[in-house]
């Protein structure tokens, strides 16, 4: 079975560059670009450069001494909320910025849900000098305003995406329609593994820095470069699609999904797409999305404010129905319990997102000799209000 | 042959009309149709209203919200189209997204509009080269027309690679923009009407996007077979309701 994107963009089923023609010449100049600009050395070279001395990476691959005690089997943390901006979010925005400006792109444009990404958009966006627009959902502006002042310090405008639900996908169409009016001088930084082909692939490939460095990271500490388990969650996936990427030819790495149960999968409230969604149309590629019988697409519910997408990016689609990954989904509940458990053990607060991933232990039995490398994708600095809500603290 | 064909085989610039069904109520689709055609218009786009409508500027997003939240479903709207072509004549082609109609299922959907006399199809996120290599055969099974966008972004040849696959017109987004922008007709516009009048098309097209009023309509259809007009006409149903369709059809030519 084969993992990586075809020449035609699609992970088996999945993919495909669903794009009103307004588009086509701007994604088309993507497609036939991104690989030879990605490995030309000047690329290379700049890009590593600045994930080493302005990232900070590699971020450390930390074993978990108590909460492996804890779970009875052997937990390393690949310690993305480590990275400058406190997500993995920074390596795809540093990667894609460096792109726009080879394609002589003067002006960037992003979506974004939490913030997150907006924040390491706008990041880079000040480190080159070029001009940066934030679509947020406006519910999502009032919910998450430290991210906002974040942006707009870093010399970012938000504009606010007022159309349909107002949250991250209306964020998104935002982002897409602005593409459409500016056709020629902008470039669209897409956060996630999401979007027409190459972005799914492109986001992935910077996010595979994550798995390029478990790999010898792992060797140094246990003298293999395969873990028995990597284990990610997924929202849109780019966090996941990079804590996978290198292992995904590998069969005996197993690869574990979490999703965002929310209230329970069949509450209503949820974003566990995977179990909930049809293959259909999302933001230019065809996938797994939560949608009404009609072929609506519905709002998600997550207490994580990253992981409430109403799809999940092709890979992932491919990777459940074809079984490689196991998916799991886990309610905001256990999910809070998670975050709190690795605060007192280990002395890390995570971000929401990658308490999802920690609630694993749940679900999933592992035996005393397993490896599990588990992606803790932020910290969790910018949750603490809901973190104060929930826990009364 | 097939009614786009017809009409456009006539000698006159034609004047199209997209509205967006299930709005301003759910049941105005058949009257909103027949008034058009009793009032000379020579086409009609009847919009399924979608979720996220990627192309489409606020006007149109905005009565897609309130068609939805009225209740329009493609079901439905078959059942109100299910008689039309015992009133109605002129072309009538379902502008929507492809999720929707991936749901009802491609077949089941070209299956229903053959039944219901649909003649065209606008589909602007499914791509052409996906078209031709998964769709094409199935629409053409059915007798429906597709008709794809060229912007002024649309290089030469994949123009032509459009005029190729195409079998009705082409459908010539005035500017890079999504619906309803406010647009001139400048320097940009006569150059790029230039452009494609010289390519000698097979297909006559048709320009969509910032035809508002009488002016904009003549510039237009200049060079081209006609124009289509979406955001202006959601307008005015928005603001006069049903009742004065005609005096909007008037005000345009």
């Amino acid at each position: 079975m084969n993992y990586q994107v075809n020449e035609k963009g699609y992970y088996g089923d999945f993919g495909g560059a669903y794009i009103p023609e307004m588009l086509y010449p701007n994604v088309e100049e993507l497609r036939t670009t991104y690989l030879d600009i990605m490995n030309e050395p000047s690329f290379k070279k700049e890009f590593d450069q600045l994930l080493r001395d302005y990232v900070g990476r590699p971020s450390p691959l930390y074993f978990a001494k108590r909460l492996s005690e804890k779970h009875n089997t052997k937990v390393y943390l690949k310690r993305e909320d480590l990275n400058h901006t406190g997500a993995h979010k920074v390596n795809n925005t540093i990667g894609q910025i460096l792109v726009a400006k080879r394609l002589g792109k003067n002006r960037i444009i992003a979506e974004t849900g939490a913030g997150q990404h907006g924040v390491a958009t706008a990041t880079v966006c000040a480190l080159m000098g070029v001009k940066c627009i934030v679509y947020m959902g406006e519910i999502d502006i009032k919910r998450q305003a430290p991210n906002v002042a974040r942006m707009k310090m870093l010399g970012a405008e938000v504009r606010p995406a007022k159309s349909g639900s107002k949250t991250l996908k209306d964020a998104t169409n935002e982002a897409i329609r602005d593409w459409i009016n500016n056709p020629v001088d902008t470039h669209y930084i897409i956060g996630s593994a999401i979007g027409p082909h190459p972005y799914p692939d492109m986001v992935t490939r910077f996010q595979s820095i994550i798995s390029e460095e478990i790999k010898w990271q792992l060797k140094e500490k246990e003298g293999r470069e395969h873990p028995d388990y990597v284990v990610a969650c997924i929202g849109g996936g780019s966090n996941a699609a990079g804590t996978y990427y290198h292992f995904l030819e590998e069969p005996s790495v197993g690869i574990i999904a979490v999703e965002a149960a929310g209230k329970g999968i069949h509450s209503g409230e949820s974003a566990a797409t995977s179990q909930l969604g049809k293959e259909g149309i999302i933001h230019g590629c065809k996938t797994l999305l939560m949608q009404t019988p009609d072929g609506q697409i519905t709002e998600p519910y997550s207490i994580s404010a990253g992981l409430d997408y109403p799809g999940v990016g092709p890979l992932h689609s491919h990777l459940y129905k074809t079984a490689r990954g196991e998916f799991y989904s886990v309610t905001d509940d256990d999910a809070m319990a998670a975050g709190l458990e690795l605060s007192q053990l280990e002395g890390i607060i995570p971000a929401i997102e990658s308490s999802h991933a920690l609630a694993i232990f749940n679900d999933k039995k592992f035996r005393p000799e397993d490896v599990v490398v588990i992606s803790l994708s932020g910290r969790g600095d910018k949750d603490l209000d809901t973190y104060i809500d929930y826990f009364k603290l | 042959m097939n009614r786009i064909n017809t009409a456009l085989e006539q000698d006159k610039k034609l004047l199209s009309i997209y509205f967006t069904a299930g709005y301003p109520s759910l049941h105005d689709t058949t009257k909103i149709i027949q008034d058009l055609e009793q009032h000379g218009v020579d086409m009609i786009e009847i919009g399924l209203p979608f979720s996220d409508p990627l192309a489409d500027g606020p006007t149109i997003q905005e009565s897609s919200t309130a068609a939805l939240k009225n209740g329009m479903t493609t079901q439905l709207l078959f059942e109100q189209l299910k008689d039309i072509r015992k009133s109605v004549n002129i072309p009538l082609i379902i502008m929507g997204y492809f999720n929707p109609m991936m749901q009802y299922g491609i077949e089941a959907f070209c299956a229903k509009c053959q039944e219901i006399g649909i003649d065209g199809l606008i589909i602007p996120d499914l791509p052409v080269n996906e078209y031709h290599e998964h769709y094409q055969a199935t629409f053409e099974k059915y007798g429906l027309i597709n008709v794809f966008l060229i912007t002024p972004q649309t290089s030469d040849e994949r123009i032509r690679f459009i005029d190729d696959v195409s079998n009705g017109f082409i459908y010539m987004v005035s500017s890079a923009s999504t619906t309803g922008a406010k647009s001139t007709f400048g320097d940009t516009q006569q150059q790029y009407f230039e452009r494609i009048e010289a390519l000698n098309l097979k297909n006559p097209q048709i320009v969509g996007f910032g035809i508002s009023n009488n002016e904009t309509f003549m510039q237009a259809t200049k060079t081209t077979k006609g124009a289509i007009i979406g955001s202006a006409f959601i307008k005015h149903v928005t603001q006069h309701g049903t009742d004065n369709i005609g005096n909007f059809v008037k005000s345009i030519r």
